[in-house]
This record gives structure tokens, C-alpha cells and sequence, in this order.
């Protein structure tokens, strides 16, 4: 009984440097790093090595103190070359020096009959042990799945409706079966549907067709209908007191090769996309590489700004940085710190805009036009004044005005009613892009989501 | 110099409002979250509120001089230099007076409360002149500037935070301060003229109380042919500043519609309100106004100007998209309905926009309401 969802509501942001699908070949990076600050929630993160150690892939490098049985695990063999801490010592990035050949920790490998006869518990041990679990983001909250919890149905989202995203049946083309395995593993969690939904636009891919436990769900319209937030909105809404668990193709990809290969391969395909870019194209790679040979020559101009993710939700990193562990796409856009005479009245047209306000002239461009955007903020922090635009690129059933303000005033019934258990930060993002008065929309609603997970 | 720890440290929203008047500033995105931003910022939004009252305000200067020439007995055409000039020298002080003294309080606000300069105040310091006669004197101007921003909105927070009009407010309190200079027969600019005998210089709302007080049966006899139906629509009659024509405010109501920034639901439910009163007194038809043909209602007077600049101001309107029409609707109907039966009144879109400002939270609460009890329905705990 698969469901068809057309949203009309949203906002596609088309930059310029799409990549091509064609991969590079530029040479794998020395260094990998494990990043405690891409766990979301993540509040005592303890190490289990120590610098100069020996690791393979798969060996555990790190857990929190608060979810003890989920190992984090390194993406490649080599040797920890540094942790390097922040304030209050905090860990920032455990950097793994790379093998020339990676040698993998070995887990059980099992066979397609055999996977069929095992339980929940047998898997969900393996997926603790062997680096895969922090692929299963739970909802509400957006953090880690508790491994205690049965969800009530678990989301996968086969497209990515943000700005240059990577194209998962691209970066998974080889995956097939990996996929198909990981969802019927996943099917063992929930007594509910495994939704895998797909782009009604588009032909489904045959990596992700073939994974018959799942139900497959089509879903048309702007970003963010590629937002597994929304998806979940539409298809099972997440009430009070339940859990909805969601994965990415490429986490339900990893999961079916632990279990069919034995091992944690954190190998991907990353894109190294935006207007900034010689030659965007995809890269193969391992999750959390370093991003020094991506960009090595690959530069148009050098005040640009490296992103690790998209351009809405991504996070901004240095040119001798690492890619976040969810991050399949390095965005690389123009550096907008350059004052403009008169910006705030001139006549705009390659300047994207929602509004149309006096001389915002981009609608007059069309759909196509790719535009080249820097990370100018376009005005000043003010009040909120205009009203009704949120609701227009937000396509749930969410006033987003007044969760928002719901959130700043810490009035907790409020949230929950308005629908916080609902959404994570990037299913208000495109709040943050247009908003008039330049709100930090996506902090707000982390610090909603904070608050009512821990009072 | 005015940084945090600087000298001048005290002004340093002043230093911002000047700096990025000149220049938009070099800000970036932040590390996380969005990257990149959407070319829009409040200070073009409100220009362009500006500029859709641009067509109001060059009609208010011509008519201006039109209805003082009209009134001393030497008629000019309606876009002659000599209208043109006079109405500037009384319409432009009236201008620079609002800015002048809105901007003043703005900026001590903003050094006090250490706040940025908002620059809501550009659409307030243009709406206040365009909504006062041109006789007003110029310290009512600057005191009810200043009452409009203090009370309407300072106290309240700033701007964002009010839940009045500020231009209204500043209105209302000229209304009930100073009534003698904004009622009553100050709507036409004499300078040092006299006026002649076949000019009344009443507006048409008064010539319509009139006829009902004095027992008359048809108004639209009572306004005659200089308050035609024609002229009305196109503004060639006396009235505050700006409001006079209505094909004007259209002109606003097309630029601010079309370019988002006015809510088109607000605009099209005040006209759709005032016309479905004005139907309703008809078929009523209890005495002479009410038989006023309903369309009249939406030329006559200030419900255009409101309805299109007024109403459509998203911080004191309702906020909610269905709550939009609610309000619009109300403000219309309030109108004819103030209009019509209270004879204290003769204009009547000043108080049902303030009143209507009230109530639109009141109105945003039950349709937020109703978006949670749908949420509530879903949930099995």
C-alpha cells in the first residue's frame, strides 16, 4: 500500500557546480577523523585509544558515557596520528593516519538464509559493536537511536532535495543488494513499515527497487520533499510518546555490509560540488576524510569557504578540515565578506531570492538559471515583522512562526503542541535562508529540541 | 571607535543604522547553519512599502494645490506647475517634520534600550504625513510622531512587538488630542487665500452624516457632482493628504501585492467586508446613509489608504494566513459600520483597524488552536 505525496510548498535553491557523475582521480587523503560534534546529543564522548595506537577499520574509537553500548568506530586502518581537544579539553577530531591497504576488523558474515533467522537482539549487537548504529537517527530529537527503543516505523528518503546533494542512487550504484540486505534488517526492529520513499519525478533506481521488506512511497514537489522530516509529516506523523527511527541510504547500505561482508566499510562516494569548484565531480573515499586532495588544484579562487554538507545545513570547515561522519558532499562557495554600496536597495537578479520584494528580480530567471551565491548575510539581525512567509516553504502542517517563538520563550506545552517532536533543524532551514529579519532559525530549534529532551 | 569597549560605544546602533545605509555589511553566514542567505533584508522590504506610497504622495501634493485653488476661485489643471509648487510647500515640511522627529525618538530608543534602529520607521514616518490634513501644524506632526513610536510601540518593545499600528496610534491620538485641527473644516490648505462661496471644503463623509442629521433622502443628490462617484475614485476631493485617491492606494496595493510584501488576503477582505455592509444597510435601508449604493463606501474617504497600507502591516495584523481574511473582513465591516451608525465618527477605518489590531491575536489564537488539536487528535497518549 504505497502512498504518493505531492507538496507544493517549498523552495529550490539551484547553485551553480552541480557534480558530474564521473569520478575523480585524485589521490585518497593521508589522514581520516572521527568528529565527536557530528553526533548530535553526544554529551560525554570517552575515547578507547589513545594517540600512537594501532586501529583497523571497525575498531572502536570512541563511545558516550551517556548511550555506553554504541561504538563509534574508525573509518579506515592506520595509526592515531592526534586527538586534538578544544576548550575544557574537549574533543574535537581523533585524526587516524591511513593505511596503504585497509585492513578490516572481522564480524560475523552470514548468509541471505541465515540473516532471515536472526533476532533483533543478535543483529542490534553486531550494529552496536561494528560502527553502524549512529547511522539510525531517532525522532523525535533528531540524535543517536536509543537502542532500547522499538520504533513505530523507520524512514528511509532515496533523495536529496538540498542545494548540489549528491545523487544517492550515484554515490550507492553498486550497493544494491547492501541496501536490500539493510533493510530487511532493519525491518527486524519495528513492527511497523520500513518506508523507502522515492522522488515521484524521477525512474527508481534498481539500487533501491529491489528491497522488497520495505514499503515504497513516492514523493514529489520543491525542497525539502527530499526531507525525510517532512516524508514522516505526511506518511506516519511522529505523535507524543512515539519513536520513528531514520536512516540514510548510505547507513542502510553500511548496515547490509556488516552483515553480508562481515566487515565496517565506511567506504562512499563523496561529491565536491559549488561554483567554486575546477572540475566538481565525485571522489571515492572513506567517511571522514580529509578534504586537502579534494581541493588540491580543484580551486577557481581562494576566498572561498569550505562546507562539509550541503549549503543550507551544512558546516562550515577549514581547508586542512575533515568531512563530518553524515557528509557525503563537500560545498564550496564564494566567501561573501565584501561590504556593497547601497546593497540593500541595488537592483538583484543573480542574487537568488524567495521574495520579491523592490529590485529581488530573480523570479523573472526561471526554474533553470543556476545561480552563483556567496555566504553573505544580505542585511542585519532584526525583529520578526513580516509574517506568512515561513508556512510558505515549510510543507507540513507546522506554524513555524510560532513554534519558533514558542521555543524562545522556553514555554514547553506550547512546543510540544505546535508540533517540536515533529521536526529536526533542517526541516526549518529554508525558514533560516529567507528570513527577512536573518534569525538563527536552526539553532532555535535545537535549543527546542534540547530542552524538551532533558526539561 | 564605536565597538564594544570604544569610546563611542553608547551610539554604536546609531554608527550601524548610519554604516548600513551606506553599505551592506560584510557579515557571513556563521559556521553552522545556513551558509548562504536570501538576498531580501527588512530594509528593502520597507523601501518598498515606500515606494508603493510614492503614487499617493505625488497625488496628495497635486491635490493639494489643486483644492486650494479650486477653493480661492482660481481653478487650475490638476497636474499644473502651480499645484505642484503649493502642494510642495505644505506637503514636504509635514514629510520632513515626520522623519525628522520619528527618526529622533528611534534613535534615542535605540541608544537607551540598545536595540538597532528598525527601519519600520521609514513606512511609519511616511504613512503619519499622508493620513493628517494638510493644515495640520507641524509641532502636531512631531508630537504625534512621537506619541505613535513611544506609545505604539517602544513600550511595547520595539518594533515587532506592538500591537498597534504605529501610524494609527499616532492618528488616533491627534484625533482625540487635538480634534479641532483634524475635524471639522481643515481639509483644504487656504494659506492666506479666502475661500469662495461655491466651495464648502466639508468631505463627503460629513455632506453624508449631514444629509441624515438634516433629514435628506439621497446622498448621492447630497454629494453631488464634485463628490461623483468619478472624482471620488480618482481623488480629486479634499481629505488628509494621501487617502484622497483611491486609483492611487490601488496603485500601492498592485506594487505591494505583487512584490509579496502586502498581504493580498488582507487588502481584498477589507474592500470584500466594506462592500458586504454596505449591501447589507442597503437592503437595512433605515435611513438615508444607509442607502448609500455600498460601492460608494469603498471610495469614499480613507478605506482604500487603510485597507491597502494600514491593514497590511504584518506586525499588528493577524498572523495566521486564515486569520488574515477573518481580519480583513472585520476591518471592513467595522468601517461602514462606524461610518453609517455612529455619528461621532464620520470616518470610521482609524478606529476599526486599531480596534481590529486588538483582536487579531485573539484571532491567531483559535486558528493555532485549531493546528494543535488536530496534532492532539493523532496522538494515543
Amino acid at each position: 500500500m504505497s502512498k504518493i505525496v505531492k507538496l507544493k510548498k517549498g523552495f529550490d535553491i539551484n547553485l551553480a557546480g552541480k557534480a558530474e557523475k564521473k569520478i575523480s582521480d585524485s589521490p585518497q587523503p593521508e589522514t581520516f577523523a572521527l568528529k565527536p560534534t557530528d553526533f548530535v546529543g553526544m554529551k560525554r564522548p570517552k575515547l578507547l585509544v589513545a594517540e600512537g595506537d594501532n586501529v583497523k577499520a571497525g575498531t572502536p574509537v570512541l563511545y558516550d558515557k551517556m548511550q555506553e553500548n554504541v561504538m563509534f568506530c574508525s573509518p579506515v586502518s592506520g595509526e592515531i596520528v592526534e586527538v586534538k581537544r578544544g576548550a575544557k579539553r574537549k574533543i574535537l577530531e581523533i585524526k587516524i593516519l591511513a593505511d596503504k591497504e585497509v585492513e578490516y576488523e572481522s564480524f560475523t558474515a552470514y548468509t541471505v538464509s541465515d540473516l532471515t533467522n536472526l533476532s533483533r537482539d543478535e543483529v542490534q549487537a553486531q550494529m552496536l559493536k561494528g560502527g553502524v548504529w549512529p547511522n539510525i537517527i531517532q525522532r523525535p530529537y533528531g540524535v543517536v537511536a536509543n537502542e532500547n527503543d522499538t520504533p513505530k516505523a523507520i524512514f528511509v528518503s532515496t533523495f536529496d532535495s538540498h542545494p548540489l546533494a549528491a545523487d544517492l542512487s550515484y554515490t550507492l550504484k553498486d550497493d544494491a543488494e547492501a541496501f536490500k540486505t539493510g533493510i530487511s534488517i532493519l525491518k527486524k526492529f519495528t513492527e511497523g513499515m520500513v518506508h523507502v520513499n522515492h522522488d515521484l519525478k524521477a525512474e527508481v533506481s534498481a539500487v533501491f527497487s529491489a528491497a522488497d521488506a520495505a514499503q515504497h512511497n513516492k514523493v514529489s514537489g520543491p525542497h525539502p520533499a527530499g526531507n525525510v522530516g517532512v516524508q514522516i509529516h505526511h506518511i506516519d506523523p511522529v505523535n507524543k510518546g512515539e519513536v520513528v527511527w531514520t536512516v540514510s541510504p548510505y547507513g542502510v547500505a553500511q548496515i547490509g555490509k556488516l552483515f553480508m561482508n562481515g566487515q565496517y566499510d565506511a567506504s562512499r562516494l563523496v561529491a565536491v560540488a559549488g561554483s567554486e569548484v575546477s572540475a566538481p565531480q565525485y571522489h571515492k573515499t572513506y567517511t571522514g576524510a580529509a578534504i586537502n586532495k579534494m581541493i588540491d588544484g580543484n580551486l577557481k579562487q581562494d576566498n572561498v569557504r569550505f562546507i562539509s554538507g550541503n549549503a543550507l545545513t551544512g558546516e562550515r570547515i577549514h581547508d586542512n578540515g575533515y568531512l563530518g561522519f553524515y557528509s557525503n558532499l563537500l560545498s564550496i562557495l564564494p566567501e561573501g565578506d565584501h561590504a556593497e554600496f547601497l546593497g540593500w536597495i541595488k537592483p538583484k537578479k543573480d542574487t537568488l531570492s524567495f521574495h520579491r520584494a523592490f529590485g529581488l528580480l530573480s523570479f523573472l530567471n526561471g526554474k533553470d538559471k543556476e545561480y552563483v551565491l556567496d555566504t553573505n548575510t544580505n542585511g542585519e539581525p532584526r525583529a520578526f515583522v513580516q509574517t506568512g512567509t515561513f508556512e510558505q516553504v515549510v510543507p507540513m502542517d507546522i506554524y513555524p512562526t510560532y513554534l519558533i517563538k514558542a521555543i524562545m520563550a522556553e514555554d514547553f506545552d506550547n512546543m510540544e503542541a505546535l508540533g517540536i517532536y515533529e521536526i529536526v533543524e533542517e526541516d526549518l532551514a529554508l525558514c533560516e535562508y529567507i528570513d527577512v529579519s536573518k534569525h538563527e532559525v536552526q539553532d532555535i530549534v535545537r535549543e527546542g529540541l534540547e530542552l524538551m529532551q532533558n526539561g | 571607535m564605536f565597538e564594544k569597549g570604544g569610546k563611542l560605544e553608547k551610539l554604536y546602533y546609531l554608527f550601524e543604522a548610519g554604516e548600513t545605509f551606506m553599505f551592506s555589511p560584510s557579515t557571513t553566514a556563521k559556521n553552522t547553519g545556513v551558509q548562504i542567505r536570501d538576498a531580501i533584508d527588512l530594509k528593502r522590504m520597507m523601501m518598498t512599502v515606500v515606494l508603493a506610497m510614492v503614487p499617493c504622495l505625488i497625488w496628495g501634493i497635486f491635490n493639494v494645490g489643486y483644492q486650494h485653488h479650486l477653493a480661492i476661485g482660481e481653478q487650475e489643471a490638476f497636474f499644473s506647475v502651480a499645484n505642484l509648487l503649493f502642494g510642495a510647500r505644505w506637503v514636504l515640511p509635514i514629510v520632513l517634520v515626520s522623519y525628522v522627529a520619528g527618526g529622533l525618538i528611534e534613535g534615542v530608543f535605540a541608544v537607551i534600550r540598545k536595540h538597532p534602529i528598525n527601519e519600520g520607521f521609514l513606512v511609519t514616518g511616511m504613512l503619519i504625513p499622508l493620513i493628517v490634513p494638510p493644515t495640520i501644524p507641524l509641532w502636531q506632526v512631531a508630537m504625534a510622531t512621537i506619541f505613535g513610536v513611544v506609545v505604539g510601540k517602544e513600550i511595547f518593545g520595539g518594533t515587532g512587538m506592538n500591537v498597534l499600528n504605529v501610524a494609527m496610534t499616532a492618528r488616533a491620538f491627534l484625533y482625540f488630542a487635538y480634534p479641532s485641527q483634524i475635524s471639522g473644516e481643515v481639509w483644504t490648505q487656504l494659506a492666506d487665500g479666502t475661500m469662495v462661496d461655491s466651495y464648502s471644503g466639508a468631505t463627503a463623509l460629513a455632506i453624508a452624516q449631514n444629509t441624515v442629521t438634516s433629514g435628506g433622502a439621497d446622498v448621492v443628490a447630497a454629494l453631488g457632482d464634485f463628490f461623483s462617484f468619478d472624482n471620488m475614485l480618482m481623488g480629486y476631493v479634499p481629505g488628509s493628504i494621501g487617502e484622497t485617491s483611491t486609483i492611487a492606494c490601488l496603485i500601492g496595493a498592485l506594487v505591494l501585492v505583487a512584490t509579496g510584501v502586502g498581504s493580498w488576503k488582507i487588502i481584498v477582505s477589507v474592500f470584500a467586508g466594506a462592500l458586504g455592509m454596505g449591501l447589507l444597510f442597503n437592503a437595512a435601508g433605515a435611513n438615508a446613509f444607509m442607502d448609500l449604493p455600498a460601492h460608494y463606501h469603498l471610495v469614499i474617504g480613507g478605506l482604500a489608504f487603510g485597507a491597502v497600507f494600514m491593514a497590511t502591516d504584518p506586525v499588528s495584523a493577524s498572523q495566521t494566513e486564515t486569520g488574515k481574511w477573518i481580519y480583513g473582513l472585520l476591518i471592513g465591516m467595522l468601517t461602514v459600520l462606524i461610518r453609517v451608525v455612529n455619528p461621532a465618527y464620520p470616518e470610521g477605518i482609524m478606529l476599526a483597524v486599531l480596534f481590529m489590531n486588538v483582536f487579531a491575536p485573539l484571532i491567531d489564537f483559535y486558528i493555532v488552536q485549531a493546528n494543535k488539536k488536530r496534532r492532539l487528535a493523532r496522538a494515543t497518549v
